[in-house]
């Protein structure tokens, strides 16, 4: 089943068109990545199916969410326009994280917010309220153990290696469990020494069978992590398959260049 | 003579101080609706904000009292001078001239809110754009990005030039002499006339002194409040 489905997204800045119709589909428990040199679309891509651009039309489906359709004339309640940003989650390249609160509570800000809400929808008691607040720690301190922080839930972003942030702003996505986990260059802005150890936590959350679309410059993790993989160039498509295939294979003469661009680089 | 004098420019004392925290209660806030006014996407709000902050820092502060303490009496008296029986003349007619007080209080509201203003919008504009979206991608309202992540690190970008400006405040209440509201300069002034004293006008300035050192601690202190976190 799909969970993630995208078609044709076109997407311009002006008179630059940088997406020119995408279509691809994400399988449910499945991983892919998204290779292409700057310039690309790659990011523009993942903007756009996160909610942080608009496009121009095609049309993006999230479960059973259509979280954007060119074709839909009326516009999104502020409610739906929320359901649909919380069914995907994405990870910066330059994690993002917010400066004034300690690790433990950038993984709690979002998801305490809306339990309060809720509740006050709800007219709930307060011991209800601090029953579910403790319920969203509990799971917050697994979550960072998971990604190995446990001894970092009192610190504040600035005191953290960038491994240690990123890893942070994992954790910061999980919470919210997205159907659809985005990450967008989650390495590069990291010193080559460290980017192994938030490389393992996105292996280990594929082994979870999480549901990942990874746009990354990381060659044979994306071959190692990835069911499929997909090659942009100039705003399309060019090419598409199994990470093996297309990295022993490769059929197009653009990504040959690519492929080795990236080897010599 | 000492305490006669201390008492009495600690009388004054107490009207700078009144202008001054009243100041700051109606233009903080104020303030912070303009600068939104003045980032607004809306261009006739943007453009508007723009044209009273641009008036607004452009003239002295000195001749802003006098026209909101002069002119709306000017107005009226105009007004009534050309006996028309239209509603709009009739009701400019009915214009008096502001009580003293609430002339200073307006124009330092307006006017500090205006200089307020563009210290907020520079703080707001230097968050980078990923916390906003990061909040978004979490889920959260604009409001709640406003309130829950962005605003503290403003503050925290915001409290030197803040400071700055709030010191200046206490300097500038002296103007509201210029249309003779009893605060210290005035108070220390009156005593050259009733008792040729010069001494007890530089003597205000001890007061001035004193309070800006106390402010100067204060905002140190929060300062270092703010110092646990970077960005």
């Amino acid at each position: 089943m799909a969970v993630l489905e995208v078609k044709n997204i076109c997407k311009s800045f002006g008179k630059n068109k940088v997406l020119k119709g995408i279509d691809f589909e994400l399988e449910q428990g499945k991983v892919i990545s998204i290779i292409g040199s700057s310039g690309s679309g790659k990011t523009t891509l993942l903007r756009c199916i996160t909610g942080l651009e608009i496009a121009d039309s095609g049309k993006i489906t999230v479960g059973d969410r259509v979280i954007y359709d060119g074709d839909r004339k009326e516009k999104l309640s502020p409610e739906e326009k929320r359901l649909n940003q919380l069914s995907t989650g994405l990870v910066f390249q330059n994690f993002n994280l917010f400066p004034q609160y300690t690790v433990l509570r950038n993984v709690t800000l979002a998801k305490e917010l809306l339990v309060k809400e809720d509740m006050k929808k709800k007219k709930a008691s307060r011991a209800e309220l601090k029953d579910a607040l403790a319920q969203i720690e509990v799971e917050a301190k697994e979550i960072l153990k998971s990604v190995g922080l446990k001894d970092k839930m009192g610190n504040y972003p600035f005191e953290l290696s960038g491994g240690q942030q990123q890893r942070v702003a994992i954790a910061r996505a999980l919470m919210l469990s997205p159907q659809v986990l985005c990450f967008d260059e989650p390495t590069s802005a990291l010193d080559p020494e460290i980017t192994g150890e938030v490389l393992n936590v996105i292996q280990g959350l594929a082994d979870e069978g999480r549901t990942m679309l990874i746009v990354t410059h990381e060659m044979g993790f994306a071959r190692e992590v990835s069911d499929e993989v997909v090659f942009m160039d100039n705003g399309v498509i060019a090419e598409k398959g199994d990470p093996e295939e297309l990295f022993t294979n490769p059929q197009t003469q653009r990504l040959k260049d690519f492929l080795n661009a990236m080897l010599h680089a | 003579m000492f305490w006669t004098v201390t008492l009495s420019l600690l009388q004054g004392f107490g009207k700078t101080l009144e202008i001054f925290v009243l100041t700051l209660l109606f233009a903080l806030p104020l303030g912070l609706l303009l600068s939104f006014g003045s980032m607004s996407r809306v261009s006739p709000i943007k453009w508007l904000t723009k044209a009273l902050i641009w008036v607004v820092r452009g003239t002295p502060l000195m001749l802003q009292l006098i026209v909101i303490f002069y002119g709306p009496g000017l107005i009226g008296t105009w007004a009534e001078s050309l006996h028309s029986d239209n509603g709009f003349i009739l009701w400019l007619a009915t214009w008096r001239s502001f009580d003293r007080f609430v002339a200073v209080m307006v124009a330092f509201v307006i006017n500090y809110a205006c200089y307020f203003s563009e210290i907020y919008r520079g703080g707001i504009e230097a968050i980078p754009k990923g916390q906003y979206e990061a909040g978004q991608v979490l889920g959260m309202t604009k409001t709640q990005v406003f309130f829950k992540i962005v605003l503290l690190q403003v503050i925290k970008r915001i409290i030197p030039p803040m400071s700055n400006e709030i010191i200046t405040l206490v300097k500038d209440t002296s103007l509201a002499r210029i249309i003779s509201v009893y605060e210290i300069i005035w108070a220390g002034q009156a005593f050259i006339k009733s008792d040729g004293l010069l001494w007890p006008l530089f003597y205000t300035g001890v007061f001035y002194l004193i309070f800006n050192g106390l402010l100067t601690l204060l905002f140190g202190y929060i300062e270092k409040k703010l110092d646990y976190f970077r960005g």
